[in-house]
């Protein structure tokens, strides 16, 4: 059975291209990808992002339930509203999903967890619960709405009460708050300003017919996957999944090593991981035409990896990508494209912000 | 539905054809195969005075999503290819048998033309897939 979010009509309305998406019919685009992508580099794009799960922890032991579930240490959120991204990881240090953590008080936090992993994420989350003075709570009452682009925020404000305007000004990246009947979020996955907005089920199709009103580019999952890219920022099941650990995939800083007595799922295999070392993620750049690709080898001094991302970066012009090689590489490597091998340069992984390039 | 012109004759892997006169033939690829491509970023070109045969991969139509061969549909001499590609691929997107056309060919044998699908033809074999 495909799931639909509560915005599916509107994408139909809007002429979008539907595929399935890990059992969730959703657009593709709306026309053009790569206008898309613009729209949210240059002015402002929406995103329905509401096949994300959000889930509410809380309870007394919320605060030591989600010091032990994730490679992150909550402890280090002090001020409501403030997000934390982590890996939640398995024994063997494998990344079990990537996701947000808001923090409202010690015993009251909300995550956001990935779609293509929801039952998964929802099995583990309450398996390990186990011991903990927890209680799990799923909220599919929210559709969620992602508004970004250097214009966003003063789009999305123009449909704001008072209060909400109130609520947010000033508020830095990476924090929520929850504003009347909205939560609203400093968060995203484009490398842009903007806001992740969660909406009431009833009142998400007005909502996004009011930033289609205000001039918001109506964006699908293809600029969704370039703006990433462009960003740096891993997609789960493509950059990571469970058999990787997050020092192989450009998440070392999201592992919290101190204080050293806290125990967290992965974190003996991490350690011994880190003392031997391991592979490495890096951002390839190809200035020449083509277009790298997810699955490419690569080759690099010492040892040899293989391209996780690949995409045309509309906002470069130029291709550009995530492989994950050995640590020995250099600033160049060797991608193996259609029979023939051709010298990239390697990169940290990030190549856009806030609209332009950090190359 | 997508735009399939009757005048033209299509090769089943979505190329099109069309008469210029004097056995010098105009070929693209189809609205069809743009949409499955999505946004084309590079177009990789035969070179001027190339000798294709039918069925040869000539060019590639790189587009976000995937790298797609494109065949030459009849064998002849390569005259010219579509320089605007090199600065507006989207040209392929958004006029697929017009301004988005890739090469022209020299026909060594302009019978070959009759071999090719028309318009109904190219219609039922997508309808198929």
């Amino acid at each position: 059975m495909t799931n639909k979010t509560v915005l599916h009509a509107k994408h139909l309305e809007a002429g979008a291209k539907m595929v399935d998406f890990f059992g969730w019919d959703m657009p593709i685009n709306y026309g053009s990808q790569i206008e898309e992508h613009h729209a949210v580099r240059r002015d402002a794009g929406m995103f329905d992002v509401s096949h994300m799960t959000i889930v509410d922890v809380k309870g007394p032991q919320a605060q030591a339930y989600l010091r032990y579930l994730l490679a992150n240490d909550v402890a280090k959120l002090q001020d409501k509203g403030k997000a934390l991204y982590s890996g939640m990881l398995n024994e063997a240090g494998g990344v079990v999903d990537d996701l947000i953590v808001y923090f409202f008080d010690d015993t009251n936090y909300r995550l956001v967890v990935n779609s293509a992993t929801k039952q998964k994420d929802l099995d583990w989350l309450a398996a390990k619960a186990e011991g903990f003075t927890v209680t799990i709570t799923e909220r599919d009452e929210f559709a969620m709405i992602a508004v970004q682009g250097p214009n966003a925020k003063a789009k999305a404000g123009q449909l704001f009460s008072a209060a909400q305007n109130e609520a947010v000004a000033g508020m830095k990246p990476f924090y929520g708050v929850q504003a009347e009947d909205l939560f609203i979020a400093t968060t995203g996955y484009t490398g842009e300003a903007g806001y992740e907005i969660m909406v009431p089920n009833e009142q998400a199709a007005d909502f996004w017919q009011a930033l289609l009103d205000l001039g918001v580019a109506p964006c699908g999952l293809g600029a969704r996957d370039t703006l990433r890219l462009e960003a740096g920022m891993n997609l789960y099941g493509q950059d990571m999944d469970e058999t990787i650990s997050p020092l192989e995939a450009n998440m070392g800083w999201t592992i919290t090593w101190e204080p050293t007595d806290r125990n967290f799922v992965g974190r003996d295999v991490l350690t011994a991981q880190k003392a031997a070392g391991t592979d490495k993620l890096v951002g390839l750049v190809m200035r020449e035409k083509g277009v790298l690709r997810a699955g490419q080898k690569v080759t690099v001094a010492g040892g040899e990896g293989i391209i996780t991302s690949g995409t045309f970066s509309p906002t470069l012009g130029h291709s550009v990508a995530l492989a994950r090689v050995a640590s020995s590489v250099t600033e160049h490597a060797e991608v193996e494209m259609r029979k023939k091998w051709v010298t990239v340069d390697v990169v940290k992984p990030s190549f856009v912000r806030n609209g332009k390039s950090v190359l | 539905m997508s735009n399939i012109p009757a005048e033209l004759r299509y090769a089943a892997t979505h190329e099109w054809v069309r008469p210029e006169g004097n056995g010098v033939y105009t070929v693209g690829i189809t609205e069809h195969a743009q949409e499955l491509l999505g946004d084309m970023v590079f177009l990789d070109l035969p070179d001027v005075g190339d000798e294709v045969a039918m069925g040869d991969d000539v060019a590639v139509a790189e587009s976000v999503k995937a790298a797609s061969d494109v065949y030459a549909p009849i064998t002849g001499e390569v005259l010219e290819v579509n320089e605007d590609l090199e600065d507006s691929p989207e040209l392929v997107n958004s006029d697929p048998y017009g301004d988005g056309w890739l090469f022209k060919v020299k026909a060594e044998d302009e019978g070959e033309v009759e071999t090719l699908l028309d318009a109904d033809g190219y219609a039922e074999s997508i309808e198929d897939e």
